[in-house]
């Protein structure tokens, strides 16, 4: 009998601000001057204030089902900031700080959410996919379009976006696959935040980490601290500048937690002790880098409450045109079907047009 | 001119577009170095390159996903699903996403793709080879079904397929892959989509069909001249979106219709034919609308097979049924 180890791995997780803001080793050179994190800081912050109104929104019954990332902050904040413009983002249903980072309005969100497709059109800005609802598909078209990049030879990166449910699913698993038979420029980020709906991360996988999942597919994996804007945003500059020099695809598990329900239409009190978010909330991804910015001198409680009050004009503002922003007329619903209308439809969708603008 | 079976017709259509428009790539299991189970892209590889004639891993929502993201990027994707009993998982991708990325993105984004399916029985295959299961594509918004019934339908269709900017379902009917040769004008020529082809006219009645099927309703037509029945017979051709008005003007004139399909009877697209004939041609008819169909049955393996599948006797019979009326 000959029994020799063929394979072996380590998964290595990577934090460089702790939960009570204390840094820990040497900081990434974009890092060391304190200051240069107030924009990323401030990102945070409208996320959180974007998230908290988009809820009051919906809890008013001005605004549909929604999904809050409260307590997601650092995560998506620190892979949108490290991406280049003219990389692809394919979130899911929870990156609303990510869209807003790369240019996409808070109105825009606001109208999608509000029940209408014009939010997803990005008018003014990039060119990334609208949000991706059922679980994981959105994982072969950031692979598709990452193929195209390498074709036609162009320094682009696609970043799929998908939860720790989601690596349950064949699509994400299809998804990474193919990236690392190709070795195309496409970071696949997983945002643990421990949660799928009802269920705790311990019920998606036996495995010790996601970041593991990728080894299966022959293509770096790590973990970083989800909740540590520092560490997710050098990890996924490395991992984006390697994809983009032909150095294949990276699998980021960004561990972090879903401080909120699943959407306004779920009651986490029905599932989730409420012991864990009290102990969740001491790794706030907000507290922690405010924390550091004011022991470090360059930030203080009163900017912070100035911060605040300004982020929450603008949301209201973004919140006020949205409100404001007309309805479509009926008969737009098949506007976009095809390029050009078949003949076959053209009797239903004049039933529409006789409607008017109601 | 050269004389095609409705494969080789696949393939040089294919080959066409891939010369004229460097955005053409094909993706899909054992397409390249293979040629394709089929090979529907035998030599593909061998002239456009790995990078464009891409064998993929074996995983069909890949597949089907990939396309979409490589469709969004400006490409025109033509994915091959090995067979329609393998295309299921790529339901979620094109009933989710390709089919609803134009609408839901207000028109920012698009997905000129193609997913071509060899489908139907008839060629003695394995288990979940031989079903016909296009109506449940027609009944995704957002799409196109295109089935073509002959190697010239095959060729101008897979064209105008591959260069509509929206996604496609292209149905090959795999009996007929080798059944008979048409001289073909390799001249880049597309057909028309959305719109039936009357490939034999008639005054008795209106003889509906598509794909393979096709074939036994032209030789029921052919017997039922000899009884002096007198068929029309339309090639649907493109079932999503459906051309109706050429059926109900053939229905107007015969006021007679058969309606013939191989895939199982309940919700088959001839259901939907039937349902526009009662709402908008009930006047013109002089019989009940007559359906031929597979069974509401499995599709048995290959030693019943022949008894699932429309025979032309089953043809002529619904025919001489409905001419029974007056």
């Amino acid at each position: 009998m000959t029994k020799v180890a063929v394979a072996s791995f380590d998964i290595e997780f990577y934090q460089y601000l702790n939960p009570r803001g204390e840094i820990l080793g040497d900081l990434p050179e974009f890092a060391k001057r304190a200051a240069d994190l107030i924009p990323l800081y401030r990102d945070m912050i409208v996320t959180r204030i974007f998230d908290s109104k988009a809820v009051t929104l919906q809890r008013t019954g001005q605004m549909g089902t929604y999904a809050s990332s409260a307590g997601q902050e650092a995560s998506v904040v620190g892979l949108s900031r490290a991406m280049h413009k003219e990389d692809m983002l394919f979130p899911t249903y929870r990156e609303h700080g990510a869209y807003l980072a790369r240019g996409v309005t808070m109105t825009e969100l606001f109208v999608y959410w509000g029940g209408n497709e014009e939010g997803m059109n990005f008018a003014n800005a990039c060119g990334d996919f609208p949000v991706c609802i059922p679980i994981a598909t959105q994982v072969p078209h950031a692979v598709g379009a990452a193929y195209a990049f390498k074709l036609r030879g162009q320094p682009r990166v696609a970043v799929p976006v998908c939860g720790d449910g989601a690596t349950s699913k064949g699509d994400f698993y299809e998804g990474i696959n193919a990236a690392g038979v190709w070795n195309l420029p496409c970071v696949f980020a997983v945002i643990n935040n421990q949660w799928a709906i009802s269920q705790p991360r311990s019920r998606q996988s036996a495995c010790q980490t996601m970041a593991q999942k990728a080894i299966a597919a022959g293509i770096p994996g790590e973990q970083v601290d989800g909740n540590d804007v520092i560490a997710v945003y050098d990890r996924f500059v490395k991992a984006l500048n390697r994809a983009r020099s032909g150095g294949g695809p990276t699998l980021i598990e960004s561990i972090t937690y879903r401080m909120s329900d699943h959407t306004t239409a779920d009651d986490a009190g029905r599932y989730r002790n409420e012991q864990e978010l009290i102990q969740q909330k001491a790794l706030d991804p907000i507290d922690r880098l405010n924390t550091y910015l004011i022991e470090q001198s360059v930030w203080s409680e009163q900017q912070n409450q100035q911060l605040i009050e300004e982020v929450t004009a603008e949301v209201d503002a973004a919140a006020n045109d949205y409100l404001n922003t007309p309805r479509r007329a009926p008969h737009t619903i098949f506007d976009c079907l095809y390029e050009t209308l078949p003949k076959a439809y053209q009797s239903q969708a004049g039933r529409l047009t006789a409607l008017g603008d109601v | 001119m050269a004389e095609l079976t409705l494969l080789e017709a696949v393939n040089k259509a294919l080959a066409y577009e891939m010369a004229a428009d460097q955005d053409v790539i094909l993706l899909g299991e054992d397409i390249g170095v293979n040629g394709g189970v089929f090979r529907a892209t035998d030599g593909l590889q061998d002239r456009f390159g790995e990078d464009r004639v891409v064998d993929t891993p074996l995983a069909e929502s890949l597949i089907a996903g990939m396309t979409i993201g490589l469709a969004a990027q400006g490409l025109k994707p033509v994915a091959e699903i090995q067979f329609m009993g393998f295309i299921y998982p790529t339901i979620d991708q094109i009933l989710n996403h390709a089919a609803r990325l134009r609408t839901r993105t207000r028109g920012r984004i698009s997905c000129p793709m193609v997913l071509r399916a060899p489908f139907g029985g008839g060629i003695h295959a394995p288990e979940h080879h031989s079903e016909s299961t296009e109506a449940m594509f027609a009944h995704i918004p957002g799409l196109r079904v295109v089935i073509p019934s002959s190697p010239a339908r095959a060729y101008g269709l897979l064209l105008a397929a591959i260069r509509d900017p929206d996604p496609v379902i292209f149905l090959e009917p795999k009996r007929v892959y080798r059944m008979l040769k048409q001289d073909i004008d390799d001249s880049g020529e597309a057909l028309p989509l959305d719109v039936c082809f009357t490939v034999r006219q008639g005054t008795d009645i209106t003889l509906v069909s598509w794909g393979a099927m096709i074939h036994e309703t032209l030789q029921a037509a052919d017997q039922l001249e000899a009884e002096g029945i007198d068929c029309e017979v339309i090639d649907v051709a493109t079932i999503k979106p459906l051309d109706v008005e050429t059926i109900l003007e053939s229905v107007q004139r015969t006021g007679r219709c058969v309606i013939i399909h191989e895939a199982a009877r309940t919700a088959g697209f001839g259901a939907e034919i039937a349902a526009n004939l009662a709402e908008f041609g009930l006047m013109n008819l002089f019989a009940p609308v007559g359906r031929v169909t597979g069974f509401d049955t499995v599709m048995p393996l290959h030693l019943l097979e022949k008894f699932y599948m429309p025979s032309t006797e089953n043809i002529c019979a619904t025919v001489r049924q409905t001419m029974e009326y007056s």
